[in-house]
């Protein structure tokens, strides 16, 4: 029985972790070590497809939309798809810090910093999407409600409307809850950073923090306080985003399980992106030890949970519109299936209801190398699911004069590259300056399983 | 000892039990004025050093007040826009549609219920405060990462320096060190 239980369950830290040795590893990656020589192959390949982001957004601006694959019926394509496939991969951060917190998962510190992280960088390059989208993106204020001559406001019944207010809270709710959770470990980077400059900037950054128990009372509350809200929020954010599509009346897009299948996609594939991010940093900082394998067996089993919804929405999906007795239904499905899009439906469907199914096993879960690939696939499926319905559903609506598929350009590709380029160059940046595993919560964990020891003995 | 005179008598500890039991004893012997520190949050510290329930609380009652806050201004900045002000026919709803409204009202809600939270946190902690007495203590670096400290304070009315020093002597810390101001 024992034997069986230390099979099942390896330790989530080493045992003779404590509280000295945490924080010397830990901001010894970012004050003393020497650099990973990976880290600079990988950051100056990320500054590459940053910089082609950038000139490729620049000559957008320049030109104008018409560089991507869009025109009428098909006004959305990479920019909205990607916009949902972005904020979706915020959401598993937000999830992993709030909702994992509150029900006092001892196996998330390991993994809540850089979920964090990723999600705060996700956001960012969500909402760029759809300024860029704009055509007019330097008129993105528009979108504000503010007192203008013309006595004009917002289209309060817009869709787009509440999505820019759901994308803006979304961001600033990150960036307070980030911050919330870096402040101690600011000060602890204080206390122990060599140079003078980076004395005064951490410093700064750590406000005056001293560890005094009224500080982390207050700060406790405040943290279950934003943790409370976050389980909302994540709700809320992509489920706005999918009332762009719902609430219209194309066919294809007016379904109302959208929010809770969107939601769903969102988790899965933001995940699966902890996945991507933990595995490499773990082997660059030689953190096998504190991100285990039994880490990631934890996220796939979340990621299985969520893609059974999702593969659950597409059935349950097809079965509306042939329920609904309308002929435009149909004629999306047999268009998905049959139509000029059919391969990019079939491939989304291999990947996101075949592929998961490998992670009932614990060997697959268990296994780093295997879950890498198979969260990969999960970023591409969700990707791909994200197109069909934004494209196939545009490109025959109802008028049949007007019916055209369009295919996406180099543009598309190279902004979409650009993003996730500029995303990790973000992300690799951050673990230089801060630690990449709360310090703080890595140290209450070591406190309460010593309690549990003394308190079982 | 500086010129600024004394801020209070502060010992280093290596466990929380120790720091706990401690701050516990000293609670106890009526010593009010004094903080404790630790390098991650110990449920119930906080109570010993005078920031209980209550005080806590205030941090919630600042959430609140943020989140109808940031909800009856987004409502009524969207009531108030469509009806006084410009009123733009969509879909034949009336100009005060109020399921449209949800949403804005909701996410400004919880955008500052979470500022109330944050800033109501870090006001109340007295945020940002870069200097403080017990900086000049050079072992208090560790605070941050692995030892712990009881502050007494030179203003709390039972300070005594030597009763005091030998009050927290019987706890048997790493050190006691006299902080100035």
């Amino acid at each position: 029985m024992n034997s069986r239980v230390e099979r099942d369950k390896p330790p989530l830290m080493p045992p003779d972790l404590d509280l000295t040795s945490i924080s010397d590893r830990l901001v010894n990656i970012v004050v003393k070590n020497k650099t990973p020589r990976s880290w600079f192959v990988a950051t100056a390949f990320f500054v590459f497809l940053t910089l082609v982001y950038l000139f490729s957004i620049s000559w957008v601006f320049k030109t104008g939309v018409g560089l991507f694959g869009l025109n009428i019926p098909v006004a959305w394509e990479f920019p909205i798809a990607s916009t949902i496939w972005w904020i979706g991969i915020a959401h598993a951060g937000t999830l992993i810090s709030g909702v994992l917190l509150l029900t006092r998962q001892n196996w998330r510190p390991a993994i809540a910093r850089f979920a964090e992280a990723m999600a705060m960088f996700a956001i960012i390059f969500a909402g760029a999407y759809p300024l860029i989208h704009l055509g007019r993106p330097w008129f993105f204020y528009w979108l504000m409600p503010y007192p203008n001559t013309q006595g004009l406001w917002p289209n309060w019944k817009s869709p787009l409307i509440w999505d820019f207010f759901a994308i803006t809270s979304y961001m600033l709710y990150t960036a307070c809850f980030l911050y919330l959770d870096l402040l101690p470990d600011f000060a602890t980077m204080r206390d122990r950073a060599k140079h003078r400059i980076s004395r005064i900037f951490y410093g700064i950054m750590a406000l005056g923090w001293r560890n005094s128990a009224r500080h982390w009372a207050r700060f406790d509350r405040a943290n279950v306080i934003l943790a409370a809200i976050s389980a909302p929020i994540v709700v809320s954010v992509t489920g706005t985003i999918s009332l762009d599509l719902a609430v219209t009346i194309v066919p294809g897009y007016h379904f109302t399980i959208f929010p809770a299948y969107f939601v769903a996609g969102a988790l899965y594939s933001g995940f699966a992106t902890v996945i991507l991010i933990a595995v490499p940093f773990r082997s660059m900082f030689g953190l096998q030890d504190l991100i285990t394998p039994r880490h990631i067996d934890y996220i796939a089993k979340i990621m299985l949970g969520f893609v059974l919804i999702v593969d659950y929405s597409y059935m349950c999906e097809i079965w509306t519109a042939f329920y609904s007795g309308a002929p435009y239904y149909y004629g999306v499905y047999w268009n998905r299936w049959f139509g000029f899009y059919a391969p990019v439906y079939w491939t989304t469907y291999f990947l996101n209801i075949v592929v998961p199914q490998l992670m009932w096993f614990k060997r697959v879960r268990r296994s780093i190398p295997v879950m890498f690939v198979i969260a990969m696939i999960a970023d591409l499926g969700m990707w791909l699911e994200r197109y069909f319905i934004v494209v196939t559903s545009t490109n025959r609506d109802y008028m049949p004069s007007a019916w055209l598929p369009k295919l996406p350009t180099g543009w598309d590709f190279a902004v979409l590259l650009g993003s996730i380029g500029g995303f990790c160059l973000l992300l690799f940046i951050f673990i230089r300056v801060v630690p990449l595993i709360s310090m703080h919560d890595m140290r209450k964990l070591i406190t309460r399983k010593k309690g549990d020891v003394e308190t079982s003995q | 000892m500086s010129e600024r005179g004394r801020y209070g008598l502060i010992a280093a500890f290596d466990s929380a039990e120790a720091l706990v039991e401690a701050t516990r004893r000293a609670h106890a012997k009526g010593y009010r004025r004094m903080d404790a520190y630790s390098p991650m949050p110990i449920e119930g510290l906080g109570e010993l050093v005078g920031c209980g329930e209550h005080e806590k609380g205030r941090v919630s009652w600042f959430a609140l007040a943020g989140g109808v806050f940031g909800g009856c201004c987004a409502y009524a900045l969207q009531y108030t826009s469509t009806t006084l002000g410009w009123y733009f026919l969509s879909g034949g709803k009336p100009a005060n549609s109020w399921p449209d409204f949800i949403i804005v009202t909701f996410e400004m809600t919880v955008l500052f219920a979470t500022f109330g939270a944050v800033f109501g946190m870090l006001w109340l902690n007295g945020f940002p405060k870069l200097y403080h007495p017990v900086f000049n203590v050079e072992r208090f670096a560790r605070a941050s990462s692995d030892e712990f400290f009881l502050c007494i304070e030179e203003r709390d009315e039972k300070f005594d320096i030597e009763k005091t020093r030998a009050f927290l002597e019987q706890f048997k810390p790493l050190e006691i060190v006299e902080v100035a101001k």
